[in-house]
C-alpha cells in the first residue's frame, strides 16, 4: 500500500498543490552545477521504495540527467562536499544523521560534508519533512549517491596514476595508492572535472555491521551555535531597511469584516496600512509603532455561531462521512456470538496545540518582481506553491529559504505567515518581518484533530480476541491497523466536519488510535481476569511487537511486586515502520487528585540505529511531549474563539512533570532504519490511563485523562 | 518617563534611544541585534527570554527597559569569554540538552542564575528553579543533567 496516500487522509491542511513538482529540472541543475562531480538521486527513488534502473551508461561520459532530481551530492573543484536536499532541520537532527550517512560512504570526516537544506532555489523539490520519511527514504538514497561518488572519484584517481581502481583507497579524505606512496586530495581529483551521474541501480553501500560513523553518537552539527545564541532562526534575521508587520485579526474563526476605520493608524509617521478584502495589516519602522498602529485600527467583525467543546463529540459523530476505504479482515458473519464476552466502548481525544516555541515567522522581500521569503516551515516547496497561488506569480519567481527552525511537530506545514509577510512587503515596498504572537499561534494555526473512537470487540475466556470492530471519527487513519493477531477485523476511519482548523501533529492519529486500542485491550484483559502483558502476548504473533513488549515489561519489572500506592499500565504498538511499548507508573495525590507520572519505561525499535544519542533524545522528548496530551492539554473553544490560547492558560509539560524515564533501544541491525521522530509519542497516554485504572479503578476513556486530577476515585 | 539612552550589556555600555516602557527583550533583539534572547510567550511563562540582571534571572519580555537601565545585564552572547564557552554551555553540548535549540538560551541563563545563588543545587532544587522554563522538545532530563555536570554534581555523563 502507498504510505503517502494513507497519510493524506488526515493531512487536512494540505489542500493544495500537486503531489509532484519537478521544478528543479535538468536546466536548473546545470545552472547550479559549475564543475567538479555530481551524483544525482532521482525523485522516483525517494518516492518508490524499490530502486529503479536509471539506465546507467558508461562510467566516464556525462549521461542523461533525469528531469526529476530529488537530491544531489556535489564535490566541487575545491574538494568541498555538499549535499543538497529539500528536507528541513527542526530539531530532529537529520542534518546530523544525513551528514553521517554521506561521510560514511565517501570515507571522509564529518566536517568536510556540508548539508544544504530547504532552499527552493538551491535544493531539489521535496514534498516536505514529515511522516518520519527522511531516515527510511532520503538517507539510503544519499548513501547510494555518496558511495557512487566515492567509486567515481576512485576511478578518476586511478586513471591519473594509471593503476587499477581496486588498488586505490580513500583514507581520511585523501586518495592513496596500494603502498600509500602517492596521495591525492579530493580537490586534486575533482579539479577540471565536469562529471554528472545518476546513481547506478546496483551501487553497494556499507553494511550496517561495518558502519563506523553512522550508528555512533555524533553530536549535533552546529551545536555550538545553538548554545551561544549565534544560530539565527527566522525570527532573528534582519534585512536592510526592514519593516515590522502586524496583522489585525478577526474576532473569531469564520468572521467577516463589517467595517473598519484605519485613519488614525495611517496618520502615524512611517506606518503603512494594508487593506485587501478581509485582510488588514500594518507595517512600521519598529515593532512598537507597528503595535500602536494595529491597536489604533477600529474594526467591526461579524462571526456566525459555532460549536464549542461541550457539543464537540456529538458534532463529530453527527457530521461523520461514510468510511474511507474499509478493509475488513476475516470471514463469517458474526464471530461476536462465538465469543464468551463482548465489550463496546467509546473513546475521545481533544484538540491540542503544537505550541512550537518559535512561533510562525517570516521575512518577505520583493526585488524586481521576484519574491524571497525566509520562514520556518516543514514544507518549503508547499509554501512556495501557496505564495504562487496567493500572488498569481509563477513559482520560479519565488524563493523560500528555511533556516534551521525552532521546532514544528507537524504544526508548520502551511504558509499563512509567509503570505501575510509577503502581502505587507509588497504594499510597503520594503522587506517586512512578521512574527506571530503566541496568541496568534494558538488561534490562527491549526490543531491536532479531535476525535471519537468506537470499539466493539469479543473475547474468549482464555484471552483470545475473536473479533475487532473499530471506528475512528475525524481524528485520522494513522496507526488504525492492528499488529495483534485478531482473526476478524473491521476497522474504519470516517471523515467529519471539524469546528476548528486541524492538521498534522507528531504521530498524527496514531496517538488517538493507540489510546483507544490499548485502553480497550486493558479493559478486555480485566474482563477475562488476565494480566495485561500476558493478555497482549496471547494475541501477538508479530515477533518485533512481542520483542518490544517483553523488553519494556522486563525493564519495568512487571513481574515484580507492585509499588505501594502506585498504579501501573502498559501499551504497545506499531507505526511508520517502528515498534514501541510503554510501561508507566503513576501516583495520585490523595488531597488534590493530581496525577503524577512517576516512572516510564519505553522500548523502541526502528531497525538499525543511526545515532544512538539523538535517537535516545528523540524518544525521551516524545515521551515528555506526550505527557501534555495524555494528562492535561485541551483546547477550549466556543463560537470560533480559542478560550485558552496562551501559555498562562494552556498547560504544557514542565520540569516538575518529568517522570523517571528509562529507554530501551532495540537495535535491529539486520532491518532497514525507520524514522523515529513520531512513533515514540503514541504509547504514553494509554499506558498512563491503564495505570490510573490499576491504582484507582477509575477507567478514563478521554484524552486528556485528568486535567483537573482524578476527582471521583472509585 | 524619559527615553533610555544607555544600557550595560555584557560588560559594555551601549547607546540606545528607546521609550522606557519598551520590553527589554525587544531592545536587545531589535535595537542591539542581540538575537540570542528569544520571544516565546510574551507573558513570562516560558523563559525563552531569560537574561541576567545583576546576576539574577529576569524575564526580558515583561521587563520595561526603564526599570533596569544602569544595571548590569548579561545575555547568552555574554556567556562565552575569549572564545571559551561557559561551563553551562559546555555541559549543554555534553548532555545533548537540546533538540531545536530555541529554548536553549533561556535555559542556560536561568541555570546560570540558579548556580549564582546555589553553586551545588540538588536535583529537586534544579527542577523547582527551572520549572518556569519550557522546552517543547522535551529535553528536560538532559537539561537537569547538564546543570549537574556544570555544577559538578553529576553522577555520570549523560547517555
Amino acid at each position: 500500500m502507498n504510505d503517502d496516500l494513507e497519510l493524506e487522509q488526515e493531512r487536512y491542511e494540505l489542500f493544495a498543490g500537486p503531489l509532484y513538482n519537478f521544478n528543479f529540472n535538468r536546466r536548473q541543475f546545470l545552472k547550479a552545477f559549475s564543475g567538479g562531480i555530481a551524483l544525482i538521486v532521482p525523485v522516483s527513488n525517494l518516492v518508490v521504495r524499490t530502486l529503479q534502473d536509471q539506465g546507467e551508461s558508461g562510467r566516464r561520459g556525462n549521461e542523461r540527467i533525469p528531469d526529476d532530481i530529488g537530491a544531489w551530492i556535489h564535490i566541487d573543484e575545491k574538494g568541498t562536499v555538499s549535499v543538497f536536499t529539500g528536507k528541513v532541520e527542526i530539531g530532529q537532527n537529520i542534518r546530523t544523521s544525513l551528514t553521517q550517512a554521506v561521510a560514511e560512504e565517501l570515507h571522509v570526516p564529518l566536517d568536510i560534508v556540508r548539508v544544504v537544506m530547504a532552499d527552493t532555489d538551491l535544493t531539489p523539490f521535496d514534498l516536505g519533512t514529515f511522516g518520519s520519511l527522511t531516515t527510511p527514504r532520503m538517507a539510503p538514497q544519499l548513501r547510494k549517491a555518496a558511495a557512487a561518488a566515492r567509486e567515481t572519484l576512485i576511478t578518476l584517481a586511478a586513471e591519473q596514476w594509471k593503476v587499477e581502481p581496486a588498488t586505490v583507497r580513500i583514507v581520511n579524505a585523501r586518495f592513496v595508492n596500494h603502498d600509500a606512496s602517492k596521495s591525492l586530495t579530493l580537490a586534486e581529483v575533482a579539479k577540471g572535472q565536469k562529471l554528472v551521474k545518476t546513481i547506478p541501480a546496483d551501487v553497494a553501500t556499507t553494511a550496517v555491521k561495518d558502519w563506523t560513523i553512522a550508528g555512533t553518537s555524533v553530536p549535533k552539527i552546529y551545536g555550538r551555535d545553538f548554545v551561544t545564541g549565534k544560530h539565527q532562526y527566522t525570527t532573528d534575521l534582519r534585512r536592510e531597511g526592514m519593516l515590522y508587520g502586524r496583522i489585525v485579526r478577526p474576532s473569531a474563526l469564520e468572521a467577516k469584516l463589517v467595517s473598519s476605520d484605519t485613519k488614525a493608524a495611517e496618520a502615524m509617521p512611517g506606518v503603512v496600512v494594508v487593506r485587501d478584502g478581509d485582510f488588514i495589516g500594518v507595517t512600521a519602522p519598529d515593532r512598537e509603532t507597528a503595535i500602536r498602529a494595529e491597536k489604533a485600527i477600529a474594526v467591526h467583525w461579524q462571526a456566525p455561531g459555532q460549536p464549542g467543546n461541550d457539543e464537540l463529540f456529538a458534532y463529530l459523530k453527527k457530521n461523520a462521512a461514510a468510511s474511507l476505504g474499509a478493509r475488513p479482515v476475516g470471514s463469517g458473519t458474526d464471530d461476536m456470538t462465538a465469543a464468551d464476552k463482548k465489550l463496546s466502548q467509546t473513546y475521545t481525544v481533544a484538540y491540542i496545540a503544537h505550541a512550537p516555541l518559535e512561533p510562525r515567522a517570516a521575512i518577505a522581500e520583493w526585488n524586481d518582481g521576484k519574491l524571497t521569503v525566509w520562514t520556518g516551515t516543514q514544507r518549503p516547496f508547499g509554501v512556495r506553491s501557496e505564495l504562487a497561488q496567493a500572488f498569481h506569480i509563477p513559482e520560479d519567481k519565488i524563493r523560500v529559504i528555511v533556516p534551521d527552525t525552532g521546532s514544528g511537530y507537524g504544526g508548520k506545514h502551511t504558509g499563512e505567515c509567509a503570505i501575510e509577510a509577503a502581502r505587507l512587503a509588497r504594499a510597503s515596498g520594503k522587506p517586512v518581518k512578521l512574527v506571530w504572537t503566541r496568541e496568534e499561534e494558538f488561534s490562527w494555526a491549526y490543531f491536532r484533530p479531535a476525535g471519537v473512537i468506537e470499539v466493539n470487540s469479543s473475547v474468549k475466556v482464555d484471552g483470545t480476541v475473536t473479533a475487532w470492530e473499530f471506528h475512528n471519527y475525524n481524528s485520522g487513519g494513522s496507526g488504525l491497523q492492528v499488529k495483534y493477531d485478531f482473526p476478524k477485523q473491521d476497522i474504519q476511519f470516517h471523515n467529519s466536519k471539524s469546528p476548528l482548523r486541524q492538521g498534522s501533529y507528531r504521530g498524527l492519529a496514531a496517538t488517538a488510535n493507540h489510546f483507544a486500542r490499548e485502553v480497550h485491550m486493558d479493559e478486555l484483559a480485566e474482563l477475562v481476569r488476565l494480566d495485561p502483558v500476558e493478555f497482549r502476548l496471547k494475541n501477538i504473533k508479530d515477533a518485533r511487537l512481542k520483542a518490544v513488549l517483553e523488553a519494556a515489561a522486563n525493564k519495568f519489572g512487571w513481574s515484580a511486586k507492585k509499588t505501594e500506592g502506585r498504579g501501573r499500565g502498559i501499551a504497545c504498538g506499531f507505526e511508520k515502520g517502528s515498534y514501541i511499548a510503554t510501561a508507566a507508573e503513576v501516583s495520585v495525590d490523595a488531597k488534590t487528585g493530581r496525577v503524577k507520572i512517576e516512572r516510564v519505561v519505553e522500548s523502541f525499535e526502528c531497525g538499525a540505529i543511526v545515532n544512538p544519542l539523538h535517537l535516545h533524545n528523540q524518544v525521551e522528548g516524545a515521551v515528555v511531549q506526550a505527557i501534555g496530551g495524555a494528562l492535561f492539554e485541551n483546547i477550549q473553544f466556543k463560537n470560533g474563539q480559542i478560550l485558552n490560547g496562551k501559555f498562562s492558560q494552556y498547560r504544557l509539560p514542565r520540569f516538575s512533570d518529568m517522570p523517571l524515564i528509562e529507554i530501551v533501544l532495540v537495535d535491529q541491525k539486520d532491518l532497514p532504519s525507520a524514522g523515529a521522530g513520531e512513533t515514540p509519542i503514541v504509547g504514553l497516554a494509554p499506558a498512563v490511563a491503564n495505570a490510573i485504572f490499576d491504582l484507582t479503578r477509575v477507567r478514563i476513556r478521554s484524552m486528556p485523562l485528568a486535567p483537573e486530577g482524578i476527582v471521583n476515585r472509585g | 518617563m524619559p527615553n533610555v539612552t544607555t544600557l550595560n550589556v555584557n560588560g559594555t555600555k551601549l547607546r540606545v534611544d528607546v521609550d522606557s516602557q519598551t520590553p527589554l527583550l525587544y531592545v536587545l533583539r531589535d535595537h542591539l541585534n542581540l538575537t540570542g534572547t528569544k520571544y516565546g510567550c510574551g507573558e513570562a511563562k516560558c523563559g525563552a527570554c531569560t537574561v541576567l540582571v545583576e546576576g539574577q534571572q529576569m524575564r526580558s519580555c515583561v521587563t520595561p527597559v526603564g526599570r533596569i537601565s544602569g544595571k548590569q545585564i548579561t545575555t547568552i552572547e555574554g556567556m562565552e569569554k575569549d572564545g571559551k564557552l561557559h561551563p553551562l554551555q559546555e555541559a549543554f553540548l555534553k548532555a545533548d540538552a537540546l533538540q531545536c535549540g530555541y529554548c536553549t538560551s533561556g535555559m542556560i541563563m536561568a541555570a546560570a542564575a540558579l548556580l549564582n545563588k546555589n553553586a551545588k543545587p540538588s536535583r529537586a532544587e534544579i527542577v523547582k528553579h527551572m520549572d518556569a522554563n519550557v522546552c517543547r522538545c522535551g529535553t528536560y532530563s538532559r537539561i537537569v543533567k547538564a546543570i549537574e555536570i556544570a555544577s559538578g554534581t553529576a553522577k555520570e555523563v549523560a547517555e
